[in-house]
C-alpha cells in the first residue's frame, strides 16, 4: 500500500499552514514528519484522514486518489482520547461499532490485550489506567482498525521520559508484528531516529519539507540510538536551517 | 471521620433547631393557628398520612409527567441547537427570558387556557423544569473537545454516529446535573399548578387547610413537599449511581 501526497496546501482562515507539501511512503514503510512545534505536521495528518480538506494538491494510495474520510487510514490522536464513560474493550473496539463488527473486533480485540500489556484490564474504565496503558489502549484501537497505514500523531508526547521511552521500545517490537505502514508525526528528534526508517523534515509554517534522512540499521536498541550522535546533529542543523532567523537590533549601537 | 461529620453535623442542626422551635412554642405560649409545635405537625402527619398520601400520588404524578416532557424537549432542542448555531443564537435568549417570568404569574393563564384538569399542572412544572435540563444539556454539548469528534469521523462514522457516540454520552454527565435541579423544582411547580385551581394534589391540600388556618397541616403539608423533592432528587442521584459507573470510581 503505497501513499503519495502531491503538492498538498492548506490555510487555517488567513494564515497559510501547509505550502507545496509531497511526500511518498512505500508499503510497510516508517516514515516520521519532524519539525517545529506549529509547523503543521498534525494538519497534514489531519488532512490524509478526510478530517480537514485540502486547499490543494492531491493524495493517493496505490495511485487511485482518496479524496475526504478514506478507509486506508487509522489515526492515532495525540492524547488518547479513550472515552471515559467506555471500558477499555469498548474503548478499543470503537471501529467495530462503528462499522457493525462489533462482536467479531471484541475477539479480535481480546486476544490481543496480552500482548498489548492490558491483560485484565478489558472491564476497566480509563481513568483507572496509567499514562502508558491509556496509549497502549490508544494504540490497540488504533491497530485493530482495517486501515493499511497508521497515523501517529506524537502518541508518546504527553508521558514522561521513561515510560515514553518503554513505548518506544514496545512500538517497535509490535511494529514487526503489526506490519503496517506507518506514517509518525513528532518533534522528538531520539523517537524519529529510533523508530523510523525515514524522517521528512519540515520547516516552520507555511511547512514544506525542507530535506529527508534515510536512517540505517534495522537492529535498533538503545545502545544504538545513543550512538547516532552525528545524525542528531545534522537532524539539528537542518532544521534550524529551516527556521527563520530573527536578528536583534541593538538601539544603544544606533548613531545618535 | 470526615465524612461521618458531613453526614451527621447538619442532622444535628436540624434536631438542635427542633428542639429549640418546640421550647419555645410552650415556653411563649404560641397559639396552634400562628406557630404549630414540631410535635404537634408530627401529629397532623400521622394523622392525615392517607390523604397527604393520596393527593401527593397526584403531585408526583404531574411532577413525572412534567419532567418527562421537559427531558424529552430538552434533549430534541439540545441536539438541534447544537446541529443548527443559528438555531441556538435565537433561541437561547428566548430560553433564558422565559425563566424571568414569574410562574405564579403564568400558572392562572394557563389555567385560562388549558382548564382546571392536569394539563396546566404539568405544563407548570414543564416551564420551571425545562431551563436546567436544556441549559446544561445544551452547555454540555458545546463543551465537547472535537478532538473526540474527528477521531470517530476518521474511523468512518457520519454525523448523526458521531452524536450517538461521542456528543450526547459525554454530555450525559451535564444532563443529569441539570436533572437534579429540575427534580428539585419538578414537585413546587406542581403544588403553584395546583395552588391556583385544582380539585386534587398537595398544592389543593394546601390551599384548604390554609384558608381554615390549620397551621399544623400546613406544616405537615410543607414537609411532605420536602421530603418528595428530596425523593426525587434521589430518583436522579440513584439513576447516575447506577448508569454511570465511571463517574462513581473517580
Amino acid at each position: 500500500m503505497k501513499l503519495k501526497v502531491e503538492e498538498l496546501t492548506f490555510s487555517y482562515e488567513n494564515r497559510k499552514v501547509l505550502d507545496s507539501i509531497g511526500f511518498a511512503v512505500d508499503e510497510g514503510e516508517f516514515v516520521s514528519l519532524l519539525g517545529p512545534s506549529g509547523s503543521g505536521k498534525s494538519t497534514i495528518l489531519k488532512l490524509l484522514t478526510g478530517v480537514l480538506t485540502p486547499f490543494g494538491g492531491s493524495i493517493a494510495v496505490d495511485d487511485r486518489p482518496v479524496e475526504g474520510l478514506s478507509q486506508h487510514f487509522a489515526y492515532m490522536p495525540q492524547n488518547d482520547l479513550l472515552f471515559p464513560w467506555k471500558t477499555i474493550l469498548d474503548n478499543v473496539c470503537l471501529y467495530g461499532q462503528i462499522h457493525g463488527s462489533l462482536e467479531a473486533m471484541r475477539r479480535e480485540a481480546k486476544a490481543s490485550f496480552p500482548e498489548f500489556g492490558l491483560a485484565g484490564y478489558e472491564d476497566s474504565y480509563p481513568s483507572q489506567l496509567s499514562g502508558g496503558m491509556r496509549q497502549r489502549a490508544a494504540f490497540l484501537r488504533t491497530a485493530l482498525c482495517k486501515a493499511d497505514i497508521l497515523l501517529l500523531d506524537e502518541p508518546f508526547g504527553a508521558l514522561d521520559v521513561i515510560t515514553r521511552g518503554e513505548m518506544q521500545d514496545w512500538l517497535l517490537k509490535i511494529r514487526r508484528k503489526l506490519n503496517r505502514t506507518v506514517v509518525l508525526v513528532t518533534h522528538d528528534m531520539d523517537e524519529a531516529i529510533y523508530l523510523s526508517d525515514r524522517i521528512l523534515i519540515l520547516n516552520q509554517s507555511p511547512a514544506r519539507i525542507t530535506h529527508e534522512i534515510v536512517v540505517e540499521g534495522r537492529q535498533r536498541d538503545r545502545q544504538w540510538l545513543y550512538g547516532q550522535g552525528e545524525l542528531r546533529k545534522e537532524i539539528y542543523d537542518r532544521i534550524m536551517a529551516g527556521v527563520r532567523e530573527v536578528k536583534t537590533y541593538d538601539s544603544s549601537m544606533a548613531p545618535q | 471521620m470526615k465524612k461521618y461529620n458531613q453526614k451527621i453535623m447538619p442532622v444535628m442542626l436540624i434536631a438542635a433547631l427542633l428542639i429549640i422551635w418546640e421550647g419555645a412554642v410552650y415556653a411563649f405560649h404560641i397559639p396552634m393557628y400562628v406557630l404549630p409545635s414540631p410535635t404537634e405537625v408530627m401529629k397532623a402527619l400521622t394523622e392525615e398520612a392517607g390523604v397527604l398520601m393520596g393527593h401527593g400520588a397526584v403531585t408526583v404524578a404531574e411532577a413525572l409527567m412534567g419532567m418527562g416532557i421537559s427531558l424529552a424537549l430538552a434533549v430534541f432542542l439540545g441536539i438541534v441547537m447544537d446541529c443548527f448555531p443559528l438555531v441556538r443564537q435565537g433561541l437561547y435568549p428566548i430560553l433564558v427570558v422565559t425563566q424571568t417570568v414569574p410562574m405564579i404569574v403564568m400558572a392562572p393563564v394557563l389555567i385560562i387556557y388549558m382548564g382546571f384538569g392536569i394539563a396546566p399542572k404539568i405544563l407548570t412544572v414543564v416551564l420551571m423544569c425545562f431551563f436546567p435540563v436544556a441549559v446544561s444539556f445544551c452547555d454540555g454539548l458545546a463543551q465537547v473537545d472535537e478532538e473526540y469528534v474527528n477521531l470517530v469521523r476518521s474511523y468512518g462514522a457520519g454525523k448523526l454516529k458521531s452524536y450517538g457516540l461521542v456528543k450526547i454520552p459525554a454530555a450525559v454527565p451535564a444532563l443529569i446535573s441539570g436533572l437534579k435541579v429540575a427534580a428539585t423544582y419538578s414537585i413546587s411547580g406542581a403544588v403553584v399548578g395546583e395552588w391556583i385551581g385544582a380539585q386534587k394534589g398537595l398544592g389543593y391540600y394546601l390551599l384548604r387547610v390554609k384558608n381554615s388556618y390549620m397551621l399544623d397541616r400546613v406544616f405537615a403539608c410543607v414537609t411532605v413537599i420536602v421530603f418528595l423533592s428530596l425523593c426525587m432528587n434521589g430518583v436522579i442521584r440513584l439513576y447516575q449511581y447506577r448508569a454511570l459507573p465511571y463517574m462513581r470510581r473517580k
